[in-house]
């Protein structure tokens, strides 16, 4: 458990960097990586987020992947067979949403700070496009959240963030092999008496890396002169098949 | 361990499944002597694949899969280049017709349905024909005999204009004949990912007449074309083609149509046919089941791509 030995010398570094910024700086924290690499192999990976606080307060981490219009379609029965009927475009839908927080987020912030934060799956802003309309957005909306939540995009229920002692904290937010690349927001709040004290938000980003990656760029960037490999390829692979197992 | 992570999919799928489904296909394929892409793009969207990445895929390692059937026909000689040619025209042309719809229908968000509905009617229609061809054939077997062949029969379509002659096939026929059959060949090559040899050699042993020893080759020789085509346009216009995915597919491929090849051996044409359409009625029903039942999610999401 080499990973756990470094997350406690972590852990270490940080209560032994707190007192010099005693008095200003009443919350430090950092992420085990700020990159998470999905090579060939990636399976999903849990990130931890560690940090200290100074006097008391409640912790609360956020995590919102980067955002994008979605499409909702309903499906509906049309001559015996389901088809996608309606539908409804969301706008700046977060791709990923986790929430971990030290006590239930009811207890530690009001209505009003859990809307404008986001905290919460049900605090989710998600505007329809401009010129919707559609008299069951709600049903959509949840849709979206139920499908995001499936797919363990979406984590239903706030993790825990436990602390060690009084003053160092740690929580772990899963992220599952279907995760979408991009520039991820991670945001560590110090909350006390409702109220925000500080936050700190260090980076994230997501990645894909390795042969997967150089492959996708490719397809992307290079779209004709992949095509072309892909057929010659392919071609190829035939002919060398056919030469393999000619028969005598 | 033994997951592999596929880039265009965005997916990660057991190593070992993706070589048991080529070997699977490979093996039918050598057996029957389909190309099999019929199969692949129904059992790629069974395991989650994207519809259109499971089509630009499968329709990659259709290539691999026709090639080393078209060099051997070539070699004996067995392939009609102009009749060939003159399919591929149409059939590149309905290649890029297909991309366009194709393109439309994704867009418009329904795109996976339009991959199953087309599925359905194209295997429900060819396996109940057949069934139907086999059933008979083995009844006219048992019983002996068996009736004469119709002699050649004028229609129609010996009155279309733009007539050319094909010296190898021994015809003397419109273009536009073929032309038309290719077109049908490359708009199914681009929204279904399949070869069409089932349709391609049906409709040239009787639409066009053309000698039953020559068909199989100059079908090959045209697939290969009409799906390295088609690969190449969904390359460039959706980035579905997933490389990683059609080799390992093609790679068990090869393994599993030499032992297709050498157990087909072993039975009757007949009853390989027979085999072969209850297969191909067996995927057509699950794909209709899917279309009908009443799906475990109402909803669907699709995300658009905003560009970095």
């Amino acid at each position: 458990m080499s990973a756990r030995a470094l997350l406690l010398a972590l852990c270490l570094a940080v209560t032994a960097l707190v007192p010099w910024r005693a008095g200003a700086q009443e919350l430090v924290a950092d992420l085990s990586d700020h990159l998470i690499a999905i090579d060939s192999e990636f399976t999903g990976t849990d990130l931890l987020v560690f940090g200290a606080i100074e006097g008391e307060g409640d912790i609360v981490v956020l995590v919102r992947g980067p955002r994008s219009s979605v499409v909702v379609r309903e499906k509906a029965r049309i001559f015996g067979i389901w088809l996608n009927a309606s539908s409804v475009t969301f706008d700046d839908v977060p791709a990923f949403y986790a929430l971990a927080t030290s006590r239930p987020p009811e207890e530690i912030l009001d209505g009003d700070m859990r809307r404008l934060n986001e905290i919460g799956l049900d605090q989710l802003r998600l505007e329809p496009e401009p010129g919707t309309d559609s008299d069951d957005i709600a049903a959509y909306r949840d849709a979206l959240i139920h499908l995001r939540q499936t797919t363990g995009l979406y984590s239903a229920e706030p993790v825990k963030v436990s602390f060690l002692g009084k003053r160092l904290f740690r929580t772990v937010i899963h992220f599952p092999a279907a995760v979408p690349v991009g520039r991820y927001t991670v945001d560590v709040v110090l909350v006390r008496d409702g109220q925000v004290v500080q936050s700190f938000s260090p980076p994230l980003t997501v990645d894909k890396a390795g042969l997967g990656a150089d492959i996708f760029d490719f397809a992307h960037d290079d779209a004709a002169l992949y095509g072309l490999l892909a057929v010659i390829g392919a071609a190829l692979a035939g002919f060398l098949g056919s030469l393999l197992f000619r028969r005598p | 361990m033994f997951q592999i992570y596929l880039p265009i999919a965005e997916m990660s799928v057991n190593i070992f499944l993706l070589f048991g489904m080529g070997g699977v296909i490979g093996f039918l394929s050598g057996l029957f002597g389909v190309g099999g892409g019929f199969l692949i793009t129904p059992l790629l969207i069974f395991i989650g694949v994207p519809p259109p990445v499971a089509v630009g895929s499968s329709v990659n390692q259709v290539v691999a899969a026709s090639v080393s059937g078209a060099i051997a026909h070539w070699r004996r000689g067995n392939i009609d280049f102009k009749m060939g040619t003159v399919l591929l025209v149409g059939g590149v042309a309905g290649s890029l017709a297909g991309i366009l719809l194709f393109d439309i229908l994704e867009a418009l968000g329904q795109i996976d349905l339009v991959i199953q509905l087309s599925y359905v009617v194209m295997l429900g229609g060819v396996g109940a024909l057949m069934l139907v061809e086999s059933g008979r054939a083995i009844l006219v077997r048992r019983r002996g005999g068996g009736g004469r062949k119709k002699k050649h029969v004028h229609t129609w379509i010996h009155g279309l204009p733009l007539k050319m002659r094909f010296r190898t096939s021994r015809l003397y026929i419109s273009a536009l004949l073929p032309l038309g059959i290719g077109f049908a060949v490359g708009i199914l090559a681009a929204l279904m990912g399949v070869g069409g040899g089932f349709f391609l050699v049906p409709a040239m042993i009787y639409l066009l007449g053309m000698p039953v020893s020559i068909v199989i080759g100059t079908s090959l020789y045209q697939i290969t074309v009409v799906a390295a085509a088609t690969t190449f346009l969904h390359a460039i216009s959706g980035q579905t083609v997933d490389i990683v995915l059609a080799g390992l597919l093609t790679l068990g491929a090869v393994v599993g149509a030499q032992l297709g090849t050498r157990f087909g051996a072993g039975l009757k044409g007949e009853e390989l046919r027979g085999l072969l359409a209850m297969l191909v009625l067996i995927v057509c029903g699950a794909l209709f089941w899917e279309l009908v039942a009443t799906p475990t999610e109402i909803f669907n999401l699709s995300s658009l791509t905003v560009s970095p």
